[in-house]
Parts: C-alpha cells; sequence; structure tokens
C-alpha cells in the first residue's frame, strides 16, 4: 500500500511533487508498512558505516548491472533483488544517496524500467540527512519477500505492447544516431568533458573512450546544477531557467558517461518539470565516444549535425 | 611475484573473504588508517585526484630502508581510506626497493572487482604509482 504524498509546501511547486519527500516526512514515516527506504551511492561502503534506520543497500555496480552483458538485470533478477531487500510491489520505495543523489537518481531510474509504481527520491540525499543531524543505525534490515512480482523491462517490451502512459525512458545508440538533428540532446558531463579536452570526469580515472567531445547538437548543462549546495533540488522557477530549451513534445535525450548523472537529469525533467518522454541515453559516452563512424563536435558549441566530422 | 611480507599479508586476508565480508574487511581497514602525525598536514601533501574522494599522500623516504607513508582521506570516503590504509598497513616502513618492487596491478589480487566498480579501484593503483614516483624521485 501506498503512502499519502509528503504535503510540504516547498515541494508543491514541482510537477510531481509525490516523488519527493524531506527528511522531516521520512522521519515522522520511519517504521510505516508499506514503506522501504533503499541507499545507493558511489562509495560501496557508505551504508555500512551508517544509514537511515531500516534501509536496505542497493549498490549499482553489483546488484543493478548484469555481470556479463552491459545491459541493466532483466526482470526475474530484479524480482529476485526485490525481495532479497523485503519490497513488495505495492510499497512505497524512498531513495536516498550521496554526492547530491546521484546514484539514487540512477536507482530510481533503473526501478523505473521495471515500473515500480510508487518510487520517490529523498530531498537532499545522505549528506542533507546527516546535516538535519537526522538518526542513523548500523543495523542492516533482514525481512525477505517472496511474491515480487518479475516484470519485463520496459525498455524490453514494444510500444505497442506497453500499458498506456508507460513512455520509453531509455535510448539506445541507435535511437540517438536516428533522431540527430531532430532531437534535443543535453550533454550532462563536466564543461571539459563536452568540449573533448577530457575523455573521464575531473578527480575521477580514466574511464575509456578513445575520442573526446560530445554528440553533435548536444546541450551542454552539468547534471549539478540540477542541486543546490545542500544537495537539494534548486526551485521550479531556477529549474525553468536552467532547462528553458527543453520542450515538451522534443524528442528529449539526456546522457553523461555511463548513464549514471543523466539519470539525475532525467529525474529533473520527467518529475520535477513534468517534462513527459524524456530518455536517459546510459551507453552514452563510454559508448559513442568509441564507436566507429558516429559523428563528434568538439569545442564549446552543440555543433550541426551536418557540420560535424 | 615480489610483495613485502605485511602487504602479502594483508592481501591473502581479502582474498578468504567473499561478498559482504570482503566489504566489512574493507571497511575495518578504513576506520584504522592512521591519524596523520601533530606537525604533517593535508596542505604540505601530495593531493590524488585519481580517486574517487579527495586523498592526500605523504611519502618521507629520508630513509630509504624505512620509507614513511601518510595518507588523509574524509570519514565520509570510507572506501578511499580502506585503499588508503592498505597501502598503510602493507608498505608502511619498507624498504624503497622492496615498495618498487610491488607488483602496479598486486590490487587484482584482493579480489574487489566483484564488488567495487573496476575503475574505481584504479584509486589505488594510482596511490601505488604515485608513491613509487616519489621514490625514484628522492
Amino acid at each position: 500500500m501506498s503512502l499519502p504524498p509528503d504535503p510540504t509546501a516547498a515541494l508543491q511547486e514541482y510537477a510531481h511533487p509525490e516523488r519527493l519527500v524531506t527528511g522531516d516526512w521520512l522521519s515522522q514515516h520511519l517504521g510505516t508498512p508499506g514503506l522501504v527506504i533503499v541507499e545507493s551511492n558511489e562509495d560501496v561502503l557508505l551504508y555500512d558505516v551508517g544509514h537511515i534506520p531500516g534501509a536496505v543497500k542497493i549498490d549499482w555496480h553489483v546488484d543493478l548491472n548484469d555481470p556479463h552483458v552491459r545491459d541493466y538485470i532483466n526482470g526475474e533478477q530484479f524480482a529476485n533483488l526485490m525481495n532479497r531487500k523485503g519490497i513488495s510491489r505495492e510499497d512505497t520505495v524512498v531513495i536516498y544517496g550521496d554526492k547530491s543523489n546521484w546514484w539514487a537518481a540512477y536507482a530510481l531510474w533503473v526501478f523505473t524500467l521495471f515500473g515500480h509504481p510508487d518510487v520517490r527520491l529523498l530531498n537532499g540525499g545522505r549528506d542533507a540527512w546527516l546535516a538535519e543531524g537526522r538518526d542513523t543505525t548500523l543495523d542492516v534490515p533482514e525481512k525477505r519477500t517472496t511474491g515480487y512480482p518479475v516484470v519485463e523491462r520496459n525498455d524490453t517490451v514494444p510500444e505497442a505492447l506497453r500499458p498506456s502512459g508507460s513512455s520509453q525512458i531509455r535510448a539506445f545508440q541507435s535511437d540517438v544516431l536516428a533522431s540527430l538533428g531532430s532531437s534535443t540532446l543535453i550533454d550532462v558531463r563536466s564543461p571539459l568533458e563536452y568540449t573533448g579536452e577530457r575523455t573521464h570526469m575531473p578527480d575521477y580515472p580514466e574511464e575509456g573512450a578513445l575520442r573526446g567531445g560530445h554528440i553533435p547538437t548536444a546541450v551542454s548543462v552539468p547534471w549539478a546544477k540540477a542541486a543546490d549546495d545542500t544537495g537539494r533540488f534548486r526551485t521550479r522557477a531556477e529549474l525553468d531557467e536552467i532547462y528553458s530549451f527543453v520542450s515538451p513534445g522534443d524528442n528529449n535525450i539526456a546522457y553523461c558517461r555511463i548513464g549514471e548523472r543523466s539519470s539525475h537529469t532525467w529525474f529533473v525533467l520527467t518529475h520535477l518539470l513534468g517534462i513527459p518522454g524524456v530518455r536517459n541515453y546510459d551507453g552514452s559516452w563510454t559508448e559513442w565516444g568509441n564507436a566507429v563512424r558516429v559523428p563528434v563536435a568538439v569545442g564549446d558549441e552543440p555543433g550541426t549535425v551536418a557540420g560535424s566530422r | 611475484m615480489s610483495m613485502p611480507a605485511p602487504l602479502a599479508e594483508v592481501v591473502s586476508e581479502f582474498a578468504e573473504m567473499a561478498g559482504q565480508d570482503k566489504l566489512n574487511l574493507l571497511l575495518e581497514f578504513a576506520n584504522e588508517l592512521p591519524e596523520l602525525p601533530g606537525d604533517l598536514t593535508e596542505a604540505a601533501m601530495e593531493p590524488v585526484p585519481e580517486c574517487q574522494s579527495p586523498l592526500f599522500l605523504h611519502v618521507d623516504a629520508a630513509d630509504r630502508d624505512n620509507v614513511r607513508l601518510y595518507f588523509s582521506a574524509p570519514a565520509e570516503a570510507p572506501t578511499t581510506r580502506g585503499f588508503a590504509a592498505i597501502l598503510a598497513a602493507g608498505l608502511d616502513g619498507q624498504p624503497a626497493a622492496d615498495i618498487l618492487a610491488v607488483p602496479d596491478d598486486f590490487y587484482s589480487e584482493l579480489g574487489l572487482a566483484a564488488l567495487i566498480s573496476p575503475l574505481r579501484l584504479r584509486g589505488m593503483s594510482a596511490m601505488l604509482t604515485r608513491i613509487k614516483r616519489r621514490l625514484r624521485a628522492a
């Protein structure tokens, strides 16, 4: 059974305020049947140094990615994961994590691939929870469930067979290539990755792309612009301004390096601004920057399709 | 393969663990990363930007038979602290020649790749690379 949305006034300006909860709301609802809290971080040890009471850990690398094929887990694996974590299909899932919910948003996007009905983010994530001086624990929940249904992943179901209202949220390289020139591409990496001076994040190890630059026509909006210093999302007015070039009805696709930072932007566009049909291209630069004969633009300008080399 | 005895011991400790136990062991290491001595601050240390979180390193090779290694990483970066602590436990106080002989990919024997994105593991090899560079320059 779903929990009622967080009625906090500050959230109501967003298009889908029911997708966000505040620390106050979560504190008040700790232990409520039907609520499962999930922590998803970049740093694999953070959960183990203390987490929100009752929270379970889901790791992008171990739990959500297929160990062999570069793809996400399938419906059966997802059902097993949910059962191991004690999550039912009807549960309200609140996800939070480190780094302004960067990886939490990625986990939420994967939950969405499986159509989990009620999945929300804790605004501000782990840092905000700790900054507010709220409780943490080392206890790991033991609860298991058995009944999570095997649901086909959204991107593996043909358009015509998907339930109405469940739009495609994943884009593949072929989609991006086919729609070049007619799509709105949002490159959410750092400015130096966008211009082509770097092929990896500042301060991060080299992560293997043979070419630097961006997909021609892509507009540069680093993902973290959508969050403030506390890790919480910026106001509706600020977000409207930042993403003013994104129009509902356009073919909007966000990408980064492996699809994690762009999940954060996907969340903002889809749930906070209410733009339908936004897709995340998870192949992102580690696919595009290594692909043969795809066009690449370098420098500060988005570039054009015809003019790119 | 040449590895100082303390480092070989750390590696075999890790090799014996799997899954969450291995992560717990890394966390134990993270918690045991020695504090910096009072006269050393991060400002005087070498930043290691290849790590996923801020890490500072200082190599004191004044005595080539007893190289001192110092690391500093914030508590909210336990994985990076854990990596640093493995090197501290395994290499602090060793002779320069022995540290230089450690294989650059020794960390693959820890068996962490199944648990931690291999790309993140490179932070550990970057620390070792920088330590070796200091020792060659000294």
